[in-house]
This record gives structure tokens, C-alpha cells and sequence, in this order.
């Protein structure tokens, strides 16, 4: 999604259905806030295989790091996996065995 | 969520070189409640069509950054939607109620999708209805066997249209019909030669229409049930309806959506081009009811909320149709994202 099409308000389909009314009728929906920094959260355990973190930025945006450096302001879900890509050089696949296995692990840890 | 009533259907008719795309749209228009469908097509075949609201647009495809060609948006299909909808409502055409687009025989029908779906004026006027392939019956063991497109075209389809039954042999029917069940499960085939087509079936019943949506959603669970967990390997990787396969995974638990949704964007960023159909309905942690996703390759439609379960089971049911992924491998790692987010303290962060 280009910068403009962000500024117009269009949603990535992982973000409009994060609304609290899209969860409709569930005890306690969280809020769209709670929502996306848990999305953070999940995103990094995965994100953390690959040497690379996200942080939300104002709600509105994602911040990509690398450990030597490298940062992107990204938009949505989607442009998480494709800057990243063109961060560590490679896709991230998350089929990948060795990436299934260390989430497994990390599913033990907590 | 879009208001569907707003946004006009828009249908693809695809199938390949002389399988008879013309011959249905032909029918489909001179049916009197579809007589306000505004049409666009690719090329003049050999059979003339006269609607009045025909027009033929060029190829020329305009390539986004990503360079996946399945996201293209397709800039001459682009301009054609606009300059539509621009002359609608500007009272030089009739006010359409829905567009048809019908492609070459060789095209990819992905970007046509993706133009819809995502280029930002069409997309707020417009909405993806089904799409539909039309599959000879003569030719079309030969065309799914050799042509990655024909394949292709069927993997995607909402409807597949058999036609030439009529002059096929009862064998060659029978053979191409379970090759298309194989590649696409969850899609119904009309036999065209002996039944009259029901324009309405093919044309306005899809998942966006509040009246079918819960037969179409019923429809796609049939072909899970169909799924005998045979794990499918290609014997032949130069028959490219070999290297397709459907299968179906069920999952007994709540799925956590938010990790559903990483999982999925993963997926389709790093294996978007070989997963040509995700279908399901998903039980999600806290929502009662169920929540339906449907995508094709990179795109996914916003997902739906069904107000009712279509049956007494409320698993999670999601068919796909893949190119070259074993079944195993989708089900073991969404399995692993699905269970990081159980076990993760959902409140401890989000408070």
C-alpha cells in the first residue's frame, strides 16, 4: 500500500476486521489499540527467528528494525513480510520446518 | 465491511482458447434480468455479440512495485472499470447493475481480480462477484494436463461451465469431470449442453449476497468432506493438473485471528503465487459466530461474518487449492502460529 492510499484510510483486511465491532459479541472485545499491540507482539515471536523486530508507531504505522540497523516504516501486515524480505534477503516462509520448530518451542517457553 | 448493496458485482468469465466463454455470455445476456450488465472483454472472437453496453479493452498491463504478476493491476482494465462507471454516472450509458469481464483464453485471471480488489477508485465502487470457467469437454483433459493457465482458470473458479458435452464422448466427460473435482472441489459444475443455464446461479449467488451466503459457504464444506486426507504427489510435474491439489484442514479449537491473519499474510507474501484458493469458515476465539475467508492468491476478501453456523459442526474448516505444497506443511505451521497465540498472555501486553 503506498503512503497516500494510508492517508485516504484504506484498510488491509487484517485491519478492518481488528475492530472491536468486527469481534462483535464476545465478552470483552478488545479494543483496536489492545488488538494491534498484541499483533505486535505475536508478529516479533515470529519475527525474532529472522533477527528482525517490530514496533508500533502511533498507532497508525509499523517500525521494521534490524540488528545492524536497517529501519522501515510499513503499513500494514502485508508490508511487514515484504520489507522484511528485502531487509534479511530472503522470504520469509512460514512453512519453513526449521522456523515451525522454533515456534513450537517458543509456544513451550510461555 | 462494504455496504453490498453499493458496490456493483462484478463477475469473470475465463476458460480456455474456444472452450466457449462467447457462446455462455451470449446466453447470459439475452436472459431479460440480466439484460442491465455492462460487459467488457478482452478480444472480438468468432461469434458476434450484440449488447449494447459491449466493450473491448487492449492489453497492456501496468506492473506495481511488489513485481508479482499476480498483483498486477492491469492498466487498460483499469481505465476500462473508470471509464464505465464515469459514463454511468454520467447518464450517457444506462445505470448497469452489474459488470461482466470476460478474458482472453490464455490470460491469468489474478490481476484481473487484483484490479477490482484493489485499485482505489474501482474498489470502492465495485466488488469481485464469481468467477466463472468454462472448460471444454472435448478438449479439456489435454488443456488442463498441458496449459498452466487452464489449470489455473479452473483452481480459481467460483462455477465451472463444462461445455461440448453434447459432442463428447460419456468417457471424456466423465474424465475431465474428476480432474476438475480434483483441482477445484469447492467450485459446482454445469454441464451447459443438456441443462439450460441458470443465469442467476452463475451470475449474482456468491458469498456477498446475504440471500446465498450461507449455501455457497455449505456448498465449499461438501467438497471438504470430500477430502479423503490422501496426501497427493505429483507423478508427472510437466502435467500441470497434477502439480495442483485441494485439500482441506480442520481444527478443533478456537483460532486466535490475529495470528491467523499474520500466518496467512506470511504465507501469501512468501507462497502467494502457489496457493491459488483459500476457502473457510473459522471458529475465532471470542466471536460465536463463524467468520468466513475467502482469497485467491495475494488477495483476500475482507472477511465475512456469517450470523448463523451453516450445520452443527463449529470446527474450523478452511479448503485450499495449492500448487506444489504438500498438505502437512500448511497444517503443521499454521497449527504452530495458532498454538504461540494460546499460549501467549493475551492481556498482559495488551492492557
Amino acid at each position: 500500500m503506498c503512503s497516500l492510499c494510508g492517508l485516504l484510510g484504506e484498510a488491509h483486511w487484517t485491519d478492518r476486521s481488528a475492530s472491536p465491532k468486527a469481534f462483535g459479541g464476545g465478552q470483552r472485545p478488545p479494543t483496536r489499540r489492545q488488538e494491534r499491540l498484541y499483533r505486535v507482539k505475536l508478529v516479533n515471536e515470529v519475527l525474532a527467528y529472522f533477527a528482525l523486530r517490530l514496533d508500533d508507531w502511533q498507532g497508525q504505522s509499523f517500525v521494521l528494525r534490524s540488528r545492524t540497523g536497517k529501519t522501515e516504516i510499513v503499513d500494514d501486515l502485508m508490508a511487514v513480510w515484504s520489507a522484511a524480505e528485502t531487509m534479511i534477503g530472503r522470504k520469509l516462509d512460514p512453512t519453513d520446518p526449521s522456523l515451525v520448530g522454533y515456534l513450537k518451542q517458543g509456544a513451550t517457553r510461555h | 465491511m462494504r455496504d453490498n448493496e453499493t458496490h456493483i458485482p462484478v463477475s469473470v468469465i475465463t476458460g480456455f482458447l474456444g472452450s466457449g466463454k462467447t457462446s455462455l455470455l451470449q446466453r447470459l445476456l439475452n436472459t431479460p434480468e440480466f439484460a442491465d450488465t455492462a460487459v467488457l472483454i478482452n478480444e472480438f472472437g468468432e461469434i458476434g455479440l450484440d449488447h449494447h453496453l459491449l466493450e473491448e479493452i487492449d492489453e497492456n498491463t501496468l506492473l506495481l512495485q511488489s513485481g508479482c504478476i499476480c498483483c498486477t493491476i492491469r492498466g487498460d482494465l483499469k481505465d476500462a472499470i473508470r471509464d464505465l462507471y464515469s459514463r454511468r454516472e454520467r447518464g450517457v450509458i444506462p445505470p448497469f447493475r452489474r459488470l461482466v469481464i470476460e478474458t482472453t483464453g490464455l490470460a491469468d485471471p489474478a490481476p484481473i481480480l487484483a484490479t477490482i480488489t484493489s485499485e482505489p477508485v474501482i474498489r470502492h465502487h465495485f466488488r469481485l462477484g464469481n468467477v466463472i470457467t468454462t472448460v471444454d469437454a472435448v478438449n479439456g483433459v489435454l488443456h488442463l494436463r498441458r496449459q498452466p493457465e487452464s489449470a489455473k482458470q479452473v483452481a480459481v473458479a467460483d462455477r465451472i461451465v463444462l461445455t461440448k458435452t453434447d459432442i463428447a464422448e460419456a468417457s471424456e466427460v466423465d474424465l475431465v469431470k474428476a480432474m476438475l473435482q480434483r483441482v477445484n472441489p469447492t467450485a459446482p459444475i454445469i454441464e451447459s449442453a443438456d441443462t439450460p443455464v441458470d443465469p442467476a446461479f452463475l451470475l449474482a449467488h456468491d458469498l456477498h449476497d446475504d440471500t446465498h451466503k450461507l449455501s455457497e459457504v455449505k456448498r465449499w464444506l461438501q467438497a471438504e468432506s470430500k477430502d479423503d486426507g490422501a496426501h497427493h504427489h505429483p507423478r508427472d510435474v510437466n502435467r500441470h493438473d497434477e502439480r495442483i491439489s485441494a485439500f482441506a484442514l480442520t481444527f478443533d479449537g478456537a483460532l486466535d485471528w490475529t495470528a491467523f491473519g499474520i500466518w496467512l499474510t506470511m504465507l501469501l507474501q512468501s507462497r502467494g503465487e502457489d496457493v491459488l484458493r483459500v476457502k473457510g469458515i473459522l471458529n475465532v476465539v471470542d466471536v460465536p459466530t463463524p467468520v468466513v475467508i475467502h482469497g485467491v492468491q495475494h488477495i483476500v476478501h475482507p472477511p465475512v461474518h456469517m450470523k448463523k453456523w451453516p450445520d452443527d459442526d463449529k470446527r474450523s474448516r478452511i479448503v485450499f487449492i495449492v500448487r506444489d505444497i504438500p498438505k502437512e506443511e500448511i497444517a503443521n505451521s499454521l497449527s504452530a502460529f495458532n498454538r504461540l497465540a494460546r499460549d501467549l498472555d493475551r492481556s498482559h501486553d495488551a492492557a
